[in-house]
């Protein structure tokens, strides 16, 4: 008990002290994932909301196969990015492995079809409420697609936190395409495996405290942004 | 000023429905109507709930395609055109944006240039009597204000056609009258009138001409005055004993 208790305290110590290796191991989590996060919006909403009011040959199909892809494993897919921009992979002379570039690329295949998946959902609840009135106005459809993913932008961004949630808690991605080297590709979830089993109980608690208020936080600010955004456009 | 707007002689033919049917669930919701729409007259549609007034209007905008039968338009829409009809909904869908911005996006579908549509959008929402509000989001305004919206966003596109269903449903008294004031307007700039309602009063109030459906067939067409003081067909004179209070 004394010893947890003594980590809580010397973890909330590093963190009041802005210590400096925290500190780098916060920032590079926050640019890893919030780069992907981006980059699986640039490619996940557009599909999403193409699939969403598209009719295509084997669009249900797109549509199963996009929702079982939201529970693809973070290990898988960084054995697969691995093995994609290892040295005698198809990608290996660009030599990204072991590589923050490299964590961004598995993380955004990781959340793409998070970011995808749901809004297509949503997308396509608010297309057969809007579907006559664009068709009236002679709108085409993958027009009416960005026409509805700006119409919905505050629904939207609880999508972009769910998929910000997964690529800022997983492990088995970065830690198999970064390698956690120290300095260079270790991130918070990385470094609480780490320090946990080599037995440095505060830094791996206070990446942990940080990581929760990270997440706690953006979500609040989601909401706020949300609910006052809905009061005011309806 | 608004522009003039470029229209034929007012009897010119407008669309042509040649024994049109939809079919819906293996239920005939339209029967077989064939019908001529000329410019210029505001143009009725009657009947009990059911006759395909809604399914009939979305025949001649193209919303529904018929299962058989023919819809022609003298001046058919291509495709890449802004479009020159235009519909308006019993619930107007706004977008999530300023009244302004509803009106200036549908203006940027229909290809105007960026540089005409906020003073087009401004111009359509002074018309409907909403220039003050130009400003607020749509979706709070009050069901009277979003269909004068939904009115002005037509208006500012000038079409040559509007098909109207039932846009007074649900509304207040004070509502009703200022859209129908709209719609009287609308139709004095040169816009075919064609709406279905349920309001019989509104359908003489309005009307040049009256279609009566019943079950989707069309069982009558007569000026407006003629078909209320003496309907042809015995069920036009059930279905107006039935509606009409008085």
């Amino acid at each position: 008990m004394n010893s947890v208790s003594d980590a809580a305290l010397r973890a909330v110590q590093l963190i009041g002290g802005a210590d400096p290796k925290l500190l780098d191991i916060v920032l590079l989590s926050l640019r890893v994932s919030l780069t992907a996060v981006l980059l699986s919006c640039v490619v996940g909403l557009p599909v999403g909301a193409s699939v969403a009011v598209g009719r295509f040959p084997g669009r249900q199909a797109v549509v199963v196969v996009l929702n079982a892809l939201m529970g693809l494993p973070p290990v898988v897919v960084g054995l697969a990015v691995y093995l994609l921009l290892s040295r005698a992979g198809p990608l290996g002379s660009l030599g990204l492995l072991f590589t923050p570039t490299a964590m961004v690329i598995a993380q955004t295949i990781l959340i793409i079809p998070i970011v995808a998946a749901l809004s297509r959902q949503v997308v396509e609840d608010a297309w057969s409420e809007y579907r006559e009135q664009l068709r009236s106005l002679g709108e085409k459809r993958l027009a009416s697609a960005a026409t509805l993913l700006w119409d919905l932008r505050f629904s939207l961004v609880t999508i972009v936190l769910a998929g910000f949630g997964r690529a800022a808690a997983e492990v088995g991605a970065v830690i198999i395409v970064g390698g956690n080297i120290d300095g260079v590709t270790r991130v918070m979830t990385t470094a609480i495996a780490l320090e946990t089993s080599k037995g440095d109980l505060p830094l791996a608690l206070g990446l942990g405290i940080v990581l929760v208020t990270i997440v706690l936080a953006l979500n609040a600010a989601a909401y706020v942004v949300k609910e006052t955004a809905q009061r005011r456009y309806g | 000023m608004s522009e003039p707007i470029m229209h034929g002689p007012r009897s010119l033919l407008l669309l042509r429905l040649d024994d049109v049917a939809f079919e819906a669930g293996g239920r005939r919701i339209i029967d077989g109507v064939s019908l001529a729409l000329d410019a210029g007259s505001r143009t009725i549609i009657v009947g009990p709930n059911g006759a395909g007034k809604s399914v009939l209007l979305r025949l001649c905008h193209g919303l529904l395609r018929p299962s058989s039968g023919a819809l022609t338009w003298s001046h058919p829409e291509l495709p890449g055109e802004a479009r020159r009809q235009a519909m308006v909904f019993q619930r107007p869908v706004m977008l999530r944006r300023s009244a302004l911005g509803n009106l200036t996006h549908a203006l940027g579908v229909a290809r105007v240039p960026w540089a005409d549509r906020e003073r087009r959008a401004r111009e359509a929402l002074r018309k409907v009597g909403l220039e003050a509000l130009a400003g607020r989001p749509a979706r709070v305004l009050s069901g009277g204000e979003q269909q004068r919206v939904a009115l002005a966003r037509v208006w500012a596109l000038r079409p040559e056609v509007l098909f109207l269903d039932e846009p007074t449903a649900n509304l207040d008294p004070g509502a009703i009258h200022e859209i129908e004031r709209v719609i009287a307007a609308l139709h004095a700039s040169g816009t075919k009138i064609v709406m279905a309602t349920h309001n019989l009063g509104q359908a003489r109030r309005l009307g040049d001409e009256v279609l009566f459906l019943h079950q989707g067939r069309l069982l009558e067409r007569a000026p407006c005055e003629q078909f209320f003081k003496r309907p042809a067909s015995t069920e036009a004179v059930q279905f107006l004993e039935g509606e009409l209070p008085w």
